[in-house]
């Protein structure tokens, strides 16, 4: 990436560098929110369904969870991953699976806040109706994940939008490295000390319409199939 | 699939149900057997809605015991409820009903089949593949008795299922009911409706404030009915 472009100038030049660093965003983000679904999903709806001693003690800790700072997962996730630390030896600190480790971490407890509670509001409503169909504790987590997977889709947008727009995890862990670690909130943080206000403004331009792009592309999906599925 | 074990007859003995200090259910001395329908009547608050889950086995009793064909065992095999607002999954019609089946564990292969006789049968086969929650009442009321059918019950639980209906949508349920009926299932519903009654009850069970006060055939009981509360709570006037 040439240092006085402007991020519009790199845009329409189709500028490889640039491209890669936004497919890298992307695929590091997507990738989080995907295991971070897997993850987080059903132990929220498992949490929404059970009853235990310490139960609220949990629902508390892992709302506050969802702030956990961005900072302090990457730190953490660094000391998990580098040379002397116990996953050391699988050498993946400073590469992108470090950086969708960490991401993930950040927003599973996202998506596992939100998704207790909206399950448990849905339970409320369906208890009587499964219970009278007589459906196993399996059948319904499924189930009720599946009826809330509209408001869960809100769930997962959150998530995506703090994966795309953190810096402190996939700086920390993945170092900003040309060509390689570098995304677009690095470069972001990157251009700025360097002085380079355009062109950090033009990326942070390009993000945000990114977000905003897939924000609206989730949304007609919902409208469309709300319509069509119920 | 079926069930070897069947869940009629269902008997209550001295059941009660509490909440709290107040008594919802009070020594309830009961047994369902195959035959026409048996209707519930009664104030508002008598206890209809409360019996109906307890027969369910949706709740257990405070005191007293209920068994359904002899065993204790509350989870439902061969019986099937219809609440009085139900719920639809947000899912189509056609999705609602292949989840009872899937529920009553129909296999798989013969789902399609069942599917589409069920809804011909509650008249929404043109509506298959309608969203279920964006089904008029009516439409909604028929569904839940689809899904309801899917159980292929013996006893099947119904309050009030036409409570917020228009007479034409009454009479479209109404008739699927005495179907029901017709094809050997129990049906017992709660009914605020005295025509509904008249209509459709082989016998009728008149609850007030918790107690069975009465039990007799519906005709006897519409035509003579032997208390005194009873006879003002046909005529229209408020049973306290």
């Amino acid at each position: 990436m040439p240092d006085h472009a402007s991020a519009w100038d790199l845009i329409l030049s189709g500028d490889a560098a640039l491209f890669a660093i936004v497919r890298l965003s992307l695929a590091v983000s997507l990738s989080a929110v995907a295991l971070a679904a897997l993850i987080g999903m059903p132990l929220g709806a498992l949490l929404a369904l059970t009853r235990f001693p310490g139960r609220p003690i949990l629902v508390v800790l892992l709302n506050a969870a969802m702030g956990l700072p961005p900072v302090v997962v990457g730190l953490a996730v660094y000391l998990l991953l580098s040379r002397s630390g116990p996953l050391g030896a699988m050498g993946l600190l400073f590469t992108p699976s470090a950086m969708v480790i960490a991401q993930t971490i950040l927003i599973a407890p996202i998506l596992a806040a939100l998704t207790r509670q909206t399950v448990e509001d849905l339970w409320i409503e369906y208890r009587d109706e499964l219970g009278a169909m007589n459906v196993g504790p399996f059948s319904r987590v499924t189930t009720l994940l599946w009826d809330a997977r509209f408001s869960l889709l809100t769930a997962l947008l959150a998530g995506f939008g703090r994966a795309a727009a953190e810096v402190g995890a996939v700086m920390i862990v993945g170092g900003n490295i040309d060509g390689f670690t570098r995304t677009m909130t690095t470069a972001i943080a990157l251009e700025t000390s360097k002085g380079n206000l355009p062109l950090a403004m033009g990326l942070g331009l390009i993000l945000v319409v990114i977000v905003i792009a897939i924000n609206a592309a989730v949304w007609g999906t919902r409208l469309w199939s709300e319509r069509h599925v119920g | 699939m079926r069930a070897p074990s069947s869940d009629l007859p269902l008997v209550l003995e001295n059941v009660s149900l509490r909440a709290g200090a107040t008594a919802i259910l009070d020594g309830l001395n009961l047994t369902i057997t195959q035959g026409a329908p048996t209707l519930l009547i009664g104030p508002n608050g008598a206890g209809k809605t409360s019996l109906l889950r307890l027969c369910m086995g949706l709740t257990a009793p405070s005191s007293g015991r209920i068994t359904w064909g002899g065993r204790l065992d509350r989870a439902p095999t061969r019986r099937a409820i219809v609440f009085q607002r139900p719920v639809m999954l947000r899912r189509s019609a056609s999705a609602n009903v292949a989840y009872a089946l899937a529920q009553a564990g129909v296999p798989r292969k013969d789902r399609a089949s069942r599917i589409a006789d069920l809804l011909q049968r509650v008249g929404l086969a043109e509506l298959a593949h309608r969203a279920a929650r964006r089904l008029s009442g009516g439409e909604q009321q028929r569904l839940a008795l689809a899904r309801a059918l899917a159980r292929e019950p013996e006893i099947l639980l119904l309050d009030e299922p036409t409570a917020n209906l228009d007479p034409a949508a009454t009479r479209g349920v109404e008739e699927i009911i005495q179907m029901a009926a017709l094809s050997g299932i129990k049906v017992v519903m709660a009914s605020h409706d005295l025509g509904q009654v008249r209509r459709l009850a082989g016998d009728v069970i008149f609850l007030l404030r918790g107690r069975q006060h009465e039990r007799a055939p519906a005709r006897d009981f519409l035509d003579h009915p032997s208390s005194a509360e009873a006879a003002s709570f046909l005529r229209g006037d408020l049973v306290i």
